[in-house]
């Protein structure tokens, strides 16, 4: 198994048995998406319209609860420094992280969505969009995730500033999710805002792993 | 095989702070030096500076080979086997686990007897939530013997280790530098190597 591999099957491994990753992220994306429908009501058209938003939203903010623990428990503990110093780039570190979290909480969520869509009354064709939304967007929510976490990893409350870091970044991604769904409900294509959607998520994954290492370089330096 | 490390007038400083200045020692292969000094003269800050992780103020490192003359820091991170304050272990992993993926990790193939050799093979199925202060801390030496780097940095090497683990510490470091490696350990114990010191 190569060193990269070794690395995301490690926090694949830990995700899985500390409790706090995949398991946590899909409660609460469930319990936003369960609630909503009770708040608004039995207007079910309104509850399509808005259906795109909250399940885009719910799910960043699912994504979040885990993100500020991307670095942090190597870094607390010491495995990050020997981490750094394998024959693993710092960057193919952040990459695998990135990769492990989107995994344990990205794909679980975008797996759920159909399900929790029958609760917005969404027909087929947006239950789709969404769900290819959400399976083209949710690796930038990582990416972008990866950024803040690296950036507020020596902060004692890092988790907390966290959410004002990468929530405004995570607009785009929001924007052009729900606004997918919006454009396949007035029954027009989606396919333009999923274009979009894919170009900023090609562009985060890409760049992030670089803007990551480089901060994580900073606070491994102390 | 590295050959030596040479620090050149090196300096630090935290903040406002100057930890050390003009700072400079060589250590040979199959040699150790003993970092002394009180808390917060800079042991730490030194180990940290030549594994690549905080830059000189001033000065440089410079690891030699027979082949090459290393100075860039993070080439010279991958000659490196650290132990540092923390041990870099996971609750949740089971030991075996935990030093498989060091191993892995390095590009190294898993080596159970490393375990026998910390006196950890009863252990290797337990997860390591449950192993003593000692017992982390022997798991750290065998990851740093799987590691098979030429290089060691310790810090504080016999921290929460009994007399028994002290020894096998001690042990392994002889092994090291019989091999041609290098260790630089802050201690404020001897290392029991006849090695040199250097007192920040």
């Amino acid at each position: 198994m190569s060193p990269f591999a070794t690395l995301l099957v490690r926090d694949l491994r830990l995700a899985a048995r500390s409790g706090g990753g995949a398991a946590l992220a899909l409660s609460f994306f469930a319990l936003v998406a369960t609630l909503v429908p009770l708040g608004v009501g039995a207007d079910l058209k309104l509850l399509a319209r808005v259906a795109g938003g909250v399940l885009w939203v719910a799910a960043v903010l699912s994504a979040l609860l885990s993100l500020d623990r991307l670095f942090q428990g190597d870094f607390e503990d010491g495995s990050l420094e020997v981490i750094a110093l394998s024959p693993l780039a710092l960057e193919a570190v952040a990459l695998a992280k990135i990769l492990a979290h989107w995994l344990s909480t990205g794909l679980p969520l975008t797996l759920l969505s159909p399900l929790l869509a029958l609760l917005f009354n969404l027909d087929a064709a947006p239950t789709l969009t969404l769900f290819l939304s959400l399976l083209i967007g949710t690796p930038a929510v990582s990416a972008v995730g990866a950024i803040g976490a690296s950036l507020t990893l020596s902060l004692k409350r890092g988790g907390l500033i966290l959410p004002l870091i990468i929530l405004p970044l995570l607009a785009p991604v929001v924007i052009f999710g729900a606004g997918a769904v919006a454009l396949v409900l007035d029954g027009m294509s989606g396919g333009g805002a999923l274009g979009l959607l894919a170009a900023f998520a090609f562009g985060a994954v890409l760049l992030s792993p670089f803007a990551a290492a480089a901060s994580v370089r900073l606070n491994l330096g102390g | 095989m590295i050959t030596s490390l040479t620090a050149e007038k090196l300096a630090c400083t935290r903040g406002d702070r100057k930890l050390f200045d003009t700072l400079s020692f060589r250590v040979s292969a199959g040699q150790a030096l003993a970092v002394e000094g009180a808390n917060g003269a800079g042991k730490t800050s030194l180990l940290r500076m030549i594994a690549g992780f905080l830059a000189p103020a001033a000065g440089r490192l410079v690891l030699k080979s027979a082949q090459a003359e290393i100075t860039d820091a993070e080439e010279r991170g991958k000659s490196v086997g650290w132990l540092g304050h923390h041990d870099g272990l996971k609750p949740q992993l089971t030991v075996r686990e935990q030093l498989d993926f060091f191993a892995r990790l390095y590009g190294r193939a898993p080596d159970p007897s490393a375990l026998e050799r910390v006196g950890l093979a009863r252990q290797a199925e337990l997860p390591c939530r449950y192993l003593s202060a000692g017992q982390r801390r022997r798991l750290a030496l065998a990851r740093l013997l799987v590691s098979e780097r030429p290089l060691w940095l310790l810090d504080e090497p016999f921290a929460a280790l009994d007399t028994a683990g002290q020894a096998l510490i001690a042990q392994a470091m002889a092994r090291h530098c019989g091999h041609g490696g290098i260790i630089i350990a802050a201690t404020h114990d001897p290392l029991g190597l006849g090695n040199e010191s250097l007192k920040l």
